[in-house]
């Protein structure tokens, strides 16, 4: 049955909502202004669920057509979307939490100055995320890619009168900027050998070609557009921009850069699994960033002590473990991961959103602690967010990251080495968030004045002495997100996920895992062991010996610092490409060249007529007499060169 | 009969003696007179010309350039006049408010 659809619809709605607030909404009032914004999102949602609906009668992969937007020679790219099982998660995590999050948002933006130009920017990403996901081709997708990347910039520059925040903005654009070199490069190199960007003629095209066992074009253009993905999706080398990101507003750190925009990149490597596929040394680089990414991160996650750049690392670590689910060929256990990912680390950051606001804008955990008295509800949402990242059964995480670490075993237990040892330091940095923020004493200051983060967070009808619970409308999202944390890796068991996905990625690469062997119950065991004692180690260090930790790290005391500071790798890139980059354009390209050569020969021309109007404008004296002495000679001139020719004849 | 290149040449003659007095007085009177003899030169060579071709049209341009010159010298000469009384001159050199 081809019943029509309109996908197009769901990408639309936000963008209508988009326009109506950035246009009309500085005149509107807050409660307009978040009244578009909820429907047009929650439209998109609805209609998400209905396509969800009728999904079980579609015939996959659906496709529609709705105008052509490039038409040259063979070539053609149209506005076109595709519907399967994967893009159908991606929809339906990227419309409802979405949807959630702007709901959240209604609470915790109510005070800000810009309300209507945060709603405006939230339904534009919105609109971009969605074209991303329901692209038929690479090229959509990419306007979806690109699309995002602004939206994303937009809002880490949210308070862009803040300087920290605008170039972190900036940071992240540029950094994304390299990652979608790669990309494009690999778009071009799909268009030069197979003529098209379309899903459908490049799969079916690459589908005849057989493994490439030693580099070649596939290994090329898959690592090109792995490239692509490590921008979009924070991994080594390009990870750099998402824990500055964190200078956005909160719902936006949950919404972009947790659940839904950096994910995009795993989407993708997934999309594209039929080449990486034949391209086992790219998918071998995958696998190896994205292990790397995955404990490199969590280190760093455990020094930090601002509640939001410890959310940020572990986002980067999770998204090392998405990575690493697709480069050993488990493209559906990184999309389970990614949607469990999206509830609980949703979440996490909106539960983070709600303490931030709880103490009155501050985001140091030191300054935090015994908050569980205070704002109960949030405790126990954060609660379940962090056993489910943490990989306690049954939660989601479990689920998900245990799926992967099966597979890892399977293609090589080194990967499972790494991945179970970061899974015993996510389990530890996420647990120290908690006990450092919810148990013990509060350490924060209970005085009314909280100058500029009382006026970020604002707080206007009420003083801010106690920590205090956040309004229903934040409390509502989270209790729903925390919720699917709990059973939204349900869905796993089975491999009931992984079958709902085999249409799109096949049963074959890796061979199908028919039943859970005796390996596979030790391994989990394994991993639950690992999880459990994080929390018991995050315990002891935190709770009953809160003196451990410094001695801890005072006994470490340079390895310490080095991963307190990130291993310096922001100090790294700004000595090995940031500077040689600036001083180049200072020294070459603006003093060299724009000075010396374009500055320099529009002046010397600009002198030079000057230098020869000069001399040339006496001829102008005012003394007719020379005029017609002028005249004469040029009229002598004439006619001496007519007689040379006449006699010349 | 006379060649029609002795016309021309007397012609040339009269006009190039008008341009060196153009040039070379000083004197305002003078150079309208140069003016004057370059016209009749020019004039010279129409009528010349006319008389070789059996044309009339050269005769009735001559007509034309003699009006011309004569509404020409009517108002010139109101124009010496109107500088000699105000400058006391007719020295070009030293009619020169207009000069950078």
């Amino acid at each position: 049955m081809t019943a029509n659809l309109n996908l197009w619809m769901i990408p639309i709605l936000p963008l209508a909502g988009a326009a109506i607030n950035g246009f009309w909404g500085k005149k509107s009032s807050r409660s307009a202004v978040s009244t578009v914004a909820l429907f047009f999102s929650g439209a998109a949602f609805a209609w998400a669920l209905w396509v969800a609906l009728h999904f079980s009668s579609l015939q996959l992969p659906y496709q529609e057509y709705l105008t052509h937007w490039i038409r040259s020679g063979n070539f053609s790219a149209d506005f076109a979307f595709y519907l399967d099982q994967l893009s159908l998660v991606m929809l339906l995590v990227v419309t409802g939490v979405g949807f959630l999050i702007h709901i959240y948002s209604v609470g915790y933006m109510w005070d800000d100055p810009g309300y209507y130009r945060f709603f405006s920017y939230l339904n534009l990403f919105m609109f971009f995320m969605l074209t991303l996901v329901l692209a038929n081709n690479y090229l959509l997708m990419f306007i979806g890619w690109e699309g995002v990347g602004l939206a994303s910039y937009l809002l880490i520059g949210f308070w862009f009168t803040k300087d920290s925040a605008a170039s972190a903005g900036k940071k992240a654009f540029i950094v994304n900027r390299i990652g979608d070199f790669g990309f494009l490069i690999g778009l071009f190199l799909l268009i030069q050998h197979f003529g098209s960007l379309n899903f459908d003629q490049v799969f079916g095209k690459v589908q005849p070609l057989g493994i490439e066992t030693t580099a070649g074009l596939l290994t090329a253009i898959g690592i090109l557009l792995m490239v692509g993905a490590c921008g979009k999706s924070a991994q080594i080398p390009l990870y750099v921009w998402l824990p500055d990101a964190m200078e956005g507003p909160t719902p936006v750190s949950a919404l972009i850069h947790a659940a839904t925009m950096v994910t995009a990149g795993v989407y993708m490597v997934a999309r594209s699994h039929a080449i990486f596929e034949r391209a086992p040394i790219a998918l071998t680089v995958v696998a190896i960033i994205g292990t790397l990414t995955a404990l490199f991160a969590a280190t760093i996650g455990i020094t930090q002590t601002d509640i939001k750049k410890v959310l940020a690392y572990s986002t980067v670590s999770q998204l090392g473990y998405m990575f690493m689910a697709c480069g050993v060929g488990a493209f559906s256990a990184g999309i389970f991961h990614l949607m469990t990912h999206a509830f609980f680390k949703g979440l996490l950051f909106l539960g983070a959103g709600s303490v931030i606001h709880a103490v009155g804008g501050e985001q140091d955990m030191r300054k935090m602690g015994g908050l569980k008295t205070y704002i109960p509800m949030t405790f126990i949402v954060m609660l379940i967010a962090t056993c489910a990242i943490a990989g306690i059964p049954p939660l989601a995480g479990f689920w998900s990251k245990d799926e992967i670490l099966w597979k890892a075993w399977e293609a090589n237990p080194i990967y499972w080495v790494i991945g179970a040892i970061t899974a015993f330091i996510t389990s530890f940095y996420m647990f120290r968030l908690l006990f450092m923020t919810f148990w013990g004493d509060y350490k924060g200051i209970k005085v009314d004045d909280h100058g500029q983060a009382h006026a970020t967070h604002g707080h206007g009808d009420h003083g801010h002495g106690e920590p205090h619970e956040s309004p229903m409308v934040m409390l509502v999202p989270l209790m729903i997100l925390a919720f699917l944390s709990l059973v939204g890796g349900l869905v796993g068991i089975h491999n009931g996920f992984q079958h709902f996905l085999e249409p799109v990625f096949g049963a074959e690469f890796p061979k199908a895992i028919a039943e859970p062997g005796n390996t596979e119950w030790l391994l989990m065991g394994i991993s639950v062991l690992f999880s459990i004692t994080g929390l018991i180690v995050a315990y002891v260090l935190y709770v009953s010996k809160p003196y451990l930790p410094q001695k801890i790290a005072d006994s470490l005391n340079g390895f310490y610092e080095t991963v307190l500071n990130k291993y310096y790798v922001d100090e790294l890139y700004a000595k090995i490409f940031v500077k040689p980059l600036v001083d180049g354009s200072t020294s070459i390209l603006w003093q060299g060249v724009d000075r010396k050569v374009i500055d320099d020969s529009v002046n010397n021309a600009a002198e030079g007529a000057r230098h020869v109007s000069d001399e040339v404008r006496h001829m102008q004296s005012g003394n007719l007499r020379s005029y017609a002495g002028w005249i004469s000679a040029g009229a002598a001139v004439v006619i001496a060169y007519m007689i040379w020719l006449g006699l010349g004849r | 009969m006379v060649p029609l290149s002795y016309y021309l040449v007397l012609s040339g003659i009269l006009f190039a003696c008008g341009v060196a007095g153009f040039l070379i007085k000083r004197n305002i009177i003078t150079i309208f007179m140069s003016i004057e003899l370059m016209l009749n030169g020019v004039n010279l060579s129409f009528v010349a010309f006319a008389a070789h071709w059996h044309v009339l049209a050269g005769q009735v341009f001559v007509f034309f350039v003699m009006v011309v010159a004569a509404a020409e010298a009517a108002v010139g000469l109101a124009i010496i006049i109107a500088v000699y009384r105000t400058r006391e001159t007719l020295n070009v050199d030293q009619v020169n408010l207009l000069k950078l």
